[in-house]
C-alpha cells in the first residue's frame, strides 16, 4: 500500500496559488484555478482536501501527483464495505506476542505488570496505512490518500474524524500517537452514498467537474503525446458533446484518455463513423449507452462537430 | 481554530462581511456554524483578496460541502459581494418561509389546530373536522380499512395539515408499532460472541495478562450481520391516493426506526423524501412533504420516474447490497413506454426488488396491464399492501434472505392464469 519516495528533486509546499498549480503542472497535471485554490488552502493550512466527482475524472490523480512532486511518500488507503482498524489503522502482532509470553514463562520472568506493559509496545505493533502516515519518516510528512471512501460504512468514516481533526490514532494498551509532522490528506469519493457533514467540515471541499474542451485538449497533449492536433481536437469536441446526452455514465477524463490511446494504437489520424463505432466500447462502459450512440447517432455528433471544427478554423 | 486576535487577520469590515456572508448562507439553508467563518476568514488570510474569482473559491472551498450547495452558494456570493442590501430584499422576497413573523404564524395556525382539537375531543369521528368543511362529511373510521377511508384526497393539492388528528392517532399508534424485521446480512466485521468461529486473539492475549500469561482463555468472535440498506419507491398518483398517506405513515414509522433507509415518491416524477420523513414529529414531517411534492393524485409515469431513479439516485443509494421496496399499483399514464428496461436494471442493481400492489388483495387480480405485466417479469416477490395486516405481512418476506430469479415472478402469473382456467 506504499511506494517508494521517488527519486526526483523534491519540491516544498507552494506559497501561492499560482505555485500550486505549476507543481501540479511539473507532474503533468493540468488544474484549473479551482481545484488549485481549494488544494492551495489545504496545503498550506494543513487540513484535508475532500475531493468529489464522478468516476474517472481525475481525483486520485492528484495524490499520486502531489507525492511524486513533492517528494513524498504516498501512503495509500482504499476503502471498501467492513473495512476495520486492524486492516486500516493498526494491528498487534499476535505471534510475537504469544512468543513473548512463552519465553518470559520459560524463563522464570514472568512478572504480570512488566510482561504486559512488554508486549504491548511498538515494537508489537505493526503499522497499515493510517498510522503509518502519522508515524515519523524520512523526506516530510506523507501523502495520506484516503480513495473512495463513500465505499466504507459510517463507523469507519467515524472512525476518521480524530485522525483528520487532530492527526493522532489511540491505541487503547498503548496511549495516543500524534504525528509529529500532519500529513498532507486527500479524501476521495464517487459519491455512491453522501458522507457525513461532521466529516466534511474538518475538510476543504471541492467538486471536479468534467474539464472543459480547452483543459482536456491539454490533458490529451501531455498524457498522449503522440496524437495529431486534428485528431485530439475531434476526440476532444466529441466527448464534450457526449457529456451533454443523457446517458448513464458519462465518459470521464479517464475514458478521453483511453480512447485517445486506443486510436493512437489504431494509427487512427481522423475520425470516422466506422472507427467510432469499433472504438466506442473505451468510451462508454454501459450496453445501453453504447446502443444508443452507436451508429447513426455517432455519425450525427461527428458531422457536427467536424462543422463547428470547420467554423473556427475559418474564424481563426 | 485558536486565536484569531494574535495573528494578522483581515479585520474590521470585511470580517464582517464574512461573517454578514455566512449568515446569509445558512439563511439560505447551508449548515455554516461559528467555526466556518474564523476558518474563512483563515484562508481568506492565506490566500489573498486580490482577486475575485479567488476569494470565490477560496470561501467556496470552506462553506460548500456538497454538490447541491454550489448553485446556492453561486447567488449568495454574487449578490452578496455586490451589494449586501440586495440581499436581504431577495431573501425577504424568494423565501418567505425565512422570516420570523412568517415561521411564527404558521405556527399559530397549526398550534391553533391541534389546541381547538384537543378542546374538541369529544368529537365523533364521521362528523365533519372544521369550519370549512363542514360539507365534506368524513367517511366512518375502521381499523380494517384504515386504507380506504379518505373522500377528501381526490383534491389535487393535498394538504397534510387537513388530516385530522383523530384518525391520525388511531392508525399511527398501530403503524408505530410496526417493526421491519429485515434480514441481516453478514458484514466483514466482527463482534464478540461466546460461540464464535473465529478467535479475537487481542481479547484473548489481553485477557491472558490478566493472570499472568500462564494460562490462555481463548476469546471468540464472529462476524458481526446488519440488515441492508431499505430503498421505498412509493407510488402516489391518482389511482393510489387512497392509500399514499397510510404509506407515508408508514415509511415515517421505518425510517425513524433504521439508519439507511431512502424513501421516494413518484407520480409523474420522482421526489426523494428520505430528509424530511427524518424528522421525528410527525405532522412536521407531512407538512414538509406536503410543500415538496406537487404531483400527488395525478398521473403516473412508472417508466419516466424509474429512469431518473436509475440515472440520478441508484448508484448513491443502492450501494452496498439494498433491497428495494416499489410500491405502485402498475397502472401507467405513459403506457408502460421504457419500463421494462427500466424495471430489468432496478433488478439488476440491487439485492432484492419486491413488488407491493394494493391491487393484489382482490382474488381474481391479474397483472394483465401493460405496465404490470413488465413489472412482474423483473422482480423478486408480489405482495398486497392494503390494510394494517398486509403491512406486518411485509415482515414474512423481508425477513428472509429470499430465493432471487432471473425471471422475477413470471411463475406467478402463469399458476394464478392456470388457477383461473381451472
Amino acid at each position: 500500500m506504499t511506494q517508494p519516495i521517488p527519486s526526483s528533486t523534491p519540491s516544498s509546499i507552494p506559497s501561492s496559488i499560482e505555485g500550486t498549480r505549476e507543481l501540479l503542472s511539473s507532474g503533468d497535471y493540468v488544474a484549473d484555478r479551482p481545484l488549485c485554490t481549494s488544494l492551495y488552502l489545504a496545503l498550506s493550512l494543513g487540513r484535508p482536501l475532500f475531493l468529489e466527482g464522478e468516476a474517472g475524472v481525475g481525483k486520485t490523480e492528484i495524490a499520486k501527483v502531489l507525492a511524486e512532486t513533492l517528494g513524498r511518500r504516498l501512503v495509500r488507503l482504499q476503502c471498501y464495505e467492513g473495512l476495520d482498524i486492524a486492516s486500516a489503522v493498526y494491528e498487534w502482532n499476535y505471534q510475537r506476542q504469544m512468543m513473548e509470553i512463552r519465553l518470559a514463562e520459560a524463563t522464570g520472568e514472568a512478572n504480570r505488570d512488566s510482561l504486559a506493559a512488554d508486549i504491548f509496545s511498538r515494537q508489537f505493533l505493526i503499522s497499515r496505512p493510517l498510522l503509518q502516515a502519522i508515524e515519523l519518516q524520512d523526506g516530510g510528512a506523507p501523502v495520506l490518500l484516503i480513495d473512495e471512501l463513500d465505499r466504507t460504512d459510517e463507523p469507519f468514516e467515524a472512525y476518521l474524524l480524530e485522525v483528520l481533526s487532530d492527526f493522532q490514532i489511540t491505541i487503547p494498551e498503548l496511549g495516543t500517537i500524534k504525528a509529529a509532522e500532519a500529513p498532507i490528506v486527500i479524501i476521495t469519493s464517487n459519491r455512491t452514498r453522501e458522507i457525513h457533514d461532521a466529516l466534511k467540515r474538518r475538510c476543504f471541499y471541492h467538486w471536479v467537474d468534467y474539464p472543459a474542451a480547452a483543459r482536456e485538449l491539454e490533458i490529451i497533449r501531455l498524457k498522449v503525446p503522440g496524437v495529431e492536433d486534428r485528431l485530439s481536437n475531434q476526440i476532444v469536441a466529441f466527448v464534450q458533446r457526449l457529456r451533454n446526452e443523457d446517458l448513464f455514465k458519462l465518459p470521464g477524463v479517464a475514458e478521453t484518455l483511453d480512447w485517445a490511446r486506443a486510436l493512437n494504437t489504431l494509427d487512427c489520424l481522423e475520425l470516422t463513423p466506422e472507427v467510432i463505432n469499433d472504438t466506442l466500447g473505451t468510451l462508454l462502459k454501459y450496453q445501453d449507452d453504447i446502443a444508443r450512440i452507436q451508429g447513426s447517432e455517432a455519425a450525427k455528433i461527428l458531422a457536427g462537430i467536424n462543422e463547428k471544427i470547420r467554423m473556427e478554423a475559418l474564424a481563426s | 481554530m485558536d486565536d484569531l486576535g494574535d495573528r494578522d487577520a483581515p479585520r474590521g469590515r470585511f470580517a464582517a462581511n464574512v461573517m454578514q456572508f455566512a449568515r446569509a448562507l445558512r439563511a439560505a439553508g447551508l449548515p455554516i456554524g461559528p467555526g466556518h467563518v474564523l476558518e474563512a476568514l483563515r484562508a481568506i488570510e492565506t490566500v489573498g483578496i486580490d482577486s475575485r474569482t479567488d476569494l470565490y473559491w477560496t470561501l467556496h472551498a470552506v462553506f460548500v460541502t456538497r454538490r447541491d450547495q454550489r448553485d446556492l452558494f453561486n447567488q449568495c456570493f454574487h449578490v452578496f459581494w455586490r451589494d449586501p442590501k440586495i440581499l436581504d430584499r431577495l431573501m425577504s422576497m424568494m423565501m418567505p418561509e425565512m422570516e420570523g413573523s412568517e415561521q411564527d404564524r404558521e405556527n399559530q395556525e397549526s398550534v391553533n389546530r391541534r389546541v381547538a382539537e384537543a378542546f374538541a375531543h369529544e368529537r365523533q369521528p364521521g362528523k365533519g373536522e372544521g369550519d370549512s368543511e363542514e360539507d365534506i362529511p368524513e367517511p366512518e373510521y375502521e381499523l380494517d380499512a384504515v386504507m380506504t377511508y379518505s373522500a377528501k384526497e381526490i383534491l389535487q393539492e393535498k394538504d397534510f395539515e387537513q388530516m385530522s388528528g383523530e384518525e391520525l392517532r388511531l392508525a399511527r399508534n398501530q403503524i408505530k408499532r410496526l417493526r421491519l424485521p429485515i434480514m441481516e446480512v453478514t458484514t466483514r466485521r466482527f463482534a464478540p460472541h461466546p460461540h464464535g468461529q473465529r478467535i479475537d486473539m487481542r481479547a484473548t492475549l489481553r485477557r491472558s495478562l490478566r493472570g499472568g500469561g500462564g494460562a490462555i482463555d481463548l476469546v471468540r468472535k464472529r462476524q458481526r450481520r446488519r440488515h441492508p440498506p431499505l430503498v421505498i419507491l412509493s407510488d402516489i398518483s391518482g389511482s393510489m391516493s387512497r392509500y399514499s398517506r397510510m404509506l407515508l405513515l408508514f415509511m415515517h414509522a421505518i425510517t425513524s426506526d433504521r439508519d439507511r433507509v431512502h424513501s421516494f415518491l413518484f407520480g409523474t416524477h420522482l421526489t426523494n423524501v428520505t430528509r424530511y420523513l427524518r424528522y421525528r414529529d410527525i405532522d412536521l414531517a407531512m407538512e414538509k412533504i406536503g410543500q415538496l411534492v406537487t404531483d400527488w393524485s395525478g398521473g403516473t409515469r412508472i417508466g419516466h420516474c424509474l429512469e431518473t431513479f436509475n440515472r440520478d439516485w441508484s448508484r448513491r443509494v443502492l450501494g452496498q447490497g439494498a433491497m428495494v421496496l416499489l410500491i405502485t399499483d402498475g397502472l401507467d399514464r405513459d403506457g408502460a413506454e421504457g419500463l421494462e428496461a427500466e424495471m430489468e436494471r432496478l433488478h439488476k442493481s440491487c439485492r432484492r426488488l419486491i413488488w407491493l400492489n394494493p391491487l393484489l388483495r382482490y382474488d381474481g387480480y391479474e397483472p394483465i396491464s401493460t405496465g404490470a405485466k413488465a413489472m412482474v417479469r423483473h422482480v423478486d416477490d408480489f405482495r398486497t399492501i392494503h390494510n394494517l395486516a398486509s403491512l406486518e405481512d411485509l415482515t414474512d418476506v423481508l425477513s428472509h434472505q429470499g430465493r432471487r430469479t432471473v425471471d422475477g415472478m413470471s411463475a406467478w402469473i402463469e399458476s394464478s392464469t392456470m388457477g383461473a382456467a381451472a
